[in-house]
């Protein structure tokens, strides 16, 4: 088993939780992860990237090399085309939310950008904003674009759940519930559209 | 023991407590702060009564460090790269001191400058100092060099240095952790006038460090973390620092090496091990994050012997981090190549935060400073920093901390009339201060602005050492009191503020406006801190 995943998106929108949640999913099956964050300067509403490795045997890196990223998984649409060229040409999906964070006046059109997430041979854009309202909040939409990439990350779905209800622990049940909630609708979603 | 999944940053914090600290002294700097902010944090570095408050600045911290050495106490300093400038004197000083309790300096590198003003390589320093410098490949390294340095540097009486860069500082993996050692008790040197530098003492100290460079040496070839792991194909030769070793053996996925690889990880570089490669080999590619200083050292100036390539030769690019495909393309390896890039993608840079008190502050300094154009504010290092860009386009320089002020008071000595400086709380206490009394006695004429948004905002939140003392510290410095003027940045009081801002900048004499409002980000935190509070109590009352 191995996964490179390439996480993508605006500084503050969570991805290190989705990180977070597929690296502790990770080490409940035992395997070996290596994940690098952005700390600083760009988190302040920039682009933030991460890289996030799980394998069976050891991990060399903590960069994944270009052209060889198993997921590009962004809860932004124009960010997850910022880390294409990490993607492998030969089996590499992009999972994205399809809600524009436009935070700079040059934001390009919306249809532009998906136009060229739909040319990728492996794609799921979501309405991210639109299901974690179905699951209680919109705060959760990176939990639907996790929920999205499940099928994908080759890890067990029981483990991804039981990784939120141990990182949403001090949250309360609700807050648990609420994610797993929006996990599920995600993953649903993604299951249509493979 | 079981894996403890930590950030490099962290892994070196946890091998620090393990081997025995009693102090972590230490300014905030990316990608630093997490080693300090680990140990706050660490409930057993709690109990065992491990000193971690912030200090001031990265001199301080550093003095603080050879404090607590010389009272026989084992010490940790920690800095980004451009912290070790400041408290440069303070470090090579004590390599000549040198330790009674282990002190290791942590020194977070930058290279690509992801959050810096450049991406100087931390090596030189230690290169610079004599002392030994450990540099981790990995998250477990990390921990182990900690754990290794503490004693390192009291079993040679030298302070060790461990470099570090962003990418390792900031990923996290598994880590498995050692014994704990106890803290040392509190004892005095041995030699009573180690620590007193005049020159008679210090020329015997000098030669005494001088001395021990060739045990220095040899510790690296006996350590583990300088390994020579031969391969078959002697057509190359591999020299792979820190890191970058993770970058070569991530294109040999198999782990299976052709050629023959020399994994650095304790300098001085083991002139041995590097001599058995070169004998080896025919030609030799040296890998290292930041400034080609190993590269440069085989090579020498005449370059007359085998090929030596790396940074120098453009084999790999001059500036940046590595990574995995620079490593490829170096060694002649088939290069992946992932999607194109659309050109529909707009770049997207770092902004002030939604209700940034500092943008309102900005927005007054702007509109008061149209009469006079541009081209009379300095600044500072900060989120404020982020005003130099659109829309706000306020400030026209940003170089070290403190820089602003004095700045300011030599463009005022050169004739700039207003000059106006504009320095964070956090970095006003850092380095501001005395560029403040400069301009007291100087008699220019500035106007410092002080934003004061009672954190260190741009790393994360940490206690900022100005809180509550601005106005004090200045009129201490002889600012008169009523050109001490504070403000609430706020936009319904912009024009009131406004008012203040044209008095000041149009004062002859030094004058201090202080905008206070705090971070929005902190304000946030506490907030929920404080939400989550009432709600367990509610959650108590209804049980």
């Amino acid at each position: 088993m191995k996964k490179d995943i390439v996480l993508g998106g605006v500084g503050g929108q969570g991805i290190l939780t989705i990180a977070a949640i597929i690296g502790t999913a990770a080490l409940l099956e035992g395997h070996y992860l290596k994940q690098s964050e952005v700390h600083g300067m760009s988190q302040r509403g920039g682009d933030v990237q991460s890289h996030l490795r799980i394998s069976s045997k050891p991990i060399a890196s903590d960069l994944i090399a270009e052209g060889k990223a198993d997921m590009v998984i962004s809860v932004e649409p124009m960010e997850s085309l910022r880390y294409v060229n990490m993607l492998s040409k030969s089996d590499g999906w992009l999972i994205t939310s399809m809600n524009p964070f436009t935070n700079i006046p040059d934001y390009p059109d919306l249809e532009d950008i998906l136009h060229e997430i739909w040319k990728l041979p492996r794609y799921i854009t979501i309405n991210a904003e639109k299901t974690a309202k179905e699951a209680g909040s919109i705060k959760a939409a990176n939990i639907v674009v996790l929920g999205a990439s499940a099928p994908f990350i080759g890890l067990k779905y029981e483990s991804l759940e039981q990784a939120i209800r141990n990182i949403f622990s001090k949250k309360g049940e609700d807050i648990i519930n609420l994610n797993l909630k929006a996990l599920k609708l995600g993953f649903d979603y993604a299951k249509t559209q493979r | 023991m079981s894996k403890l999944l930590l950030l490099g940053d962290e892994a070196i914090a946890q091998g620090a407590i393990d081997a025995g600290l009693s102090g972590v002294f230490a300014y905030p700097g990316t990608p630093s702060t997490e080693i300090t902010e680990y140990i706050q944090a660490s409930k057993e570095a709690q109990s065992l009564g491990v000193k971690s408050e912030w200090s001031t600045n990265e001199k301080t911290a550093m003095e603080t460090g050879i404090g607590m050495s010389y009272a026989g106490k084992k010490a940790m300093v920690c800095m980004k790269h451009v912290g070790l400038n400041v408290a440069a004197d303070a470090f090579m000083n004590s390599a000549i001191t040198g330790t009674n309790g282990g002190l290791v300096v942590v020194s977070a590198d930058d290279p690509s400058m992801h959050s810096s003003q450049n991406e100087q390589d931390s090596r030189y320093y230690g290169k610079f100092a004599l002392i030994p410098i450990l540099e981790p490949s990995n998250q477990q390294e990390a921990y182990d060099m900690a754990y290794y340095g503490l004693q390192l540097s009291e079993g040679f009486g030298t302070p060790v240095m461990i470099r570090i860069t962003t990418r390792l500082a900031h990923s996290r993996s598994g880590v498995e952790r050692k014994k704990q050692l106890p803290q040392n008790k509190l004892h005095l040197p041995n030699d009573s006038k180690q620590f007193i530098l005049l020159p008679v003492i210090a020329r015997k100290r000098y030669s005494g460090l001088l001395g021990k460079q060739s045990a220095f040496e040899t510790d690296g070839e006996t350590s583990g973390f300088n390994q020579y792991i031969d391969g078959e194909d002697k057509s190359i030769g591999v020299i792979a620092c820190g890191l970058t070793y993770n970058y070569l053996m991530e294109n040999y996925a198999d782990g299976k090496m052709p050629f023959p690889v020399l994994k650095i990880g304790q300098y001085p570089v083991p002139s041995k091990l590097v001599n058995k490669l070169y004998e080896a080999v025919d030609e030799i590619l040296v890998l290292e994050e930041g400034a080609p200083i190993v590269e440069e050292l085989l090579r020498g100036l005449l370059n007359n012997g085998k090929k030596i390539r790396g940074r120098m030769d453009g084999s790999l690019p001059r500036a940046g981090e590595l990574n995995p495909n620079h490593v490829a393309k170096a060694l002649g390896l088939e290069l992946e190549k992932g999607f194109e890039i659309p050109s529909v993608i707009k770049g997207r840079p770092p902004v002030l935060c939604d209700g940034c008190p500092h943008i309102d502050s900005f927005e007054a300094l702007n509109e008061a400073m149209l009469p006079y154009g541009k081209g009379h504010v300095f600044s500072d290092i900060g989120c404020y920093t982020l005003s130099a860009l659109k829309p706000l386009e306020s400030i026209d320089s940003c170089v070290d901390m403190g820089a602003s002020i004095t700045m300011a008071v030599g463009a005022a000595e050169s004739g700039l009339s207003p000059s106006v400086a504009v320095i964070g709380d956090s970095t006003f206490t850092h380095s501001g201060m005395t560029g403040l009394l400069d301009a007291v006695i100087k008699k220019v004429s500035i106007t410092v602005i002080i934003l004061d948004n009672s954190t260190v905002g741009m790393t994360g939140g940490q206690p900022s050492a100005a809180l509550g003392r601005i106005e004090q510290i200045c009129k201490g410095l002889g600012v008169e009191e009523n050109h001490i003027r504070v403000v609430k940045p706020l936009r319904r009081r912009h024009e009131e503020n406004l008012k203040v801002y044209k008095e000041e900048i149009g004062y002859n004499g030094v004058s201090v406006i202080i905008p206070r409002r705090e971070c929005v980000q902190t304000l946030a935190k506490r907030m929920k801190l404080k939400h989550a509070e009432k709600r367990q109590q509610k959650a108590l009352e209804t049980k």
